[in-house]
């Protein structure tokens, strides 16, 4: 229900060329369409993210292949960010479940830190396309409402795989009259988490444009250091909501 | 009245980000300022507290961002047009 009121929305972009033609480097909206049967794949989006997937496999492969005592360099970094990934879910999800969740978690922060840096720091407009450009795969709204529908099921799953069927009692916590509030939760929660990173990363994308297109030189690079920030801390912001929504789910309230 | 809706889209995209930033622009302001208060009070908390006040400033930012994707949809996918 949810993808099919969010995907005319991702559809229609392309049908207005007016707005799109009179702004010039402003390129919202438009794609690089590949068929595949009935579909409309957005081109540009999967050529970004598999560059960007193979780049994070490279580099989790060459840091963990000749692993050493005393970490060093690519692992040194990765041994930081797995003890980060590991607070950070243990905080989140608790002690007991989150062996299970953590690689779930960390797959998620660093997939959208790489897509969001990536975006912002590869010089992908180097690479022409026949329509649409290559930029961050999460400033598309696909990309974050896939994601997202990926925590939803993985939260349910935590909670009735640890529960059983005693997962439901967490509708009628408190009490029963939150059963609906609770109901109407579990659509606002992938709603809010894809629109969210979805939002912020083309916000940071189209105020760099808008600024290129105003004055080229310079006046940019304080709002693009703004832009890497702020997707640092989205990347962290949908991590922590995934666990938090795992640790809900996977929640004992007598233990 | 073929001009209507795209003036009328325009004008809606702008409320939509500029009255969307009233209430987060307030929550960050009160935010920030309790952070202080608080670094204030207690010097040696300011990591931890720094932390927080970011996410929380993260979560009250998104709610302009909302306001900002629905000035998109209606400028460059707009379904009435």
């Amino acid at each position: 229900m949810l993808l099919q009121t969010l995907l005319p929305l991702a559809e229609a972009l392309p049908a207005p060329q007016s707005m799109a033609e009179e702004t010039h480097g402003l390129e919202v909206g438009q794609h690089f369409y590949w068929h595949l049967g009935p579909l409309n794949l957005h081109g540009q989006i999967f050529l970004s993210s598999w560059i960007l997937i193979g780049a994070l496999l490279v580099m989790v492969i060459a840091g963990t292949r000749q692993m050493k005592r005393k970490p060093l360099g690519l692992q040194n970094l990765l041994e930081f960010l797995w003890d980060y990934i590991r607070n950070l879910s243990r905080e989140q999800i608790g002690e007991a479940a989150y062996r299970d969740w953590m690689p779930f978690i960390g797959t998620l922060f660093l997939f959208i830190f790489f897509c969001n840096w990536g975006g912002a720091l590869v010089p992908w407009r180097l690479v022409r396309l026949p329509s649409g450009e290559l930029g961050a795969p999460t400033a598309d709204i696909n990309t974050t409402v896939a994601m997202a529908l990926l925590v939803s099921l993985a939260y349910f799953y935590a909670g009735l795989s640890r529960k059983g069927l005693r997962y439901f009692e967490y509708y009628v916590e408190p009490t029963p009259i939150m059963l609906p509030f609770k109901i109407v939760e579990d659509f606002t929660k992938p709603l809010s988490l894809s629109f969210r990173l979805f939002g912020n990363i083309l916000a940071d994308e189209l105020t760099v444009s808008v600024l290129v297109l105003l004055v080229p030189l310079f006046v940019p690079l304080p709002m693009m250091l703004l832009g890497l920030f702020t997707s640092a801390i989205q990347a962290l912001i949908f991590a922590t909501l995934a666990a938090y929504y795992i640790g809900e789910a996977v929640h004992e309230e007598h233990a | 009245m073929e001009s209507l809706i795209p003036a009328a889209s325009v004008v809606a995209a702008g409320l939509a980000v500029g009255l969307g930033a009233i209430g987060p622009g307030i929550g960050q302001g009160t935010a920030a300022g309790g952070a202080v208060e608080g670094i204030a009070r207690q010097p040696e908390a300011e990591g931890k507290i720094r932390g927080t006040l970011l996410l929380s400033l993260a979560f009250m930012e998104a709610l302009t961002i909302y306001g900002l994707v629905v000035a998109l949809v209606l400028l460059f996918a707009n379904p009435f047009s």
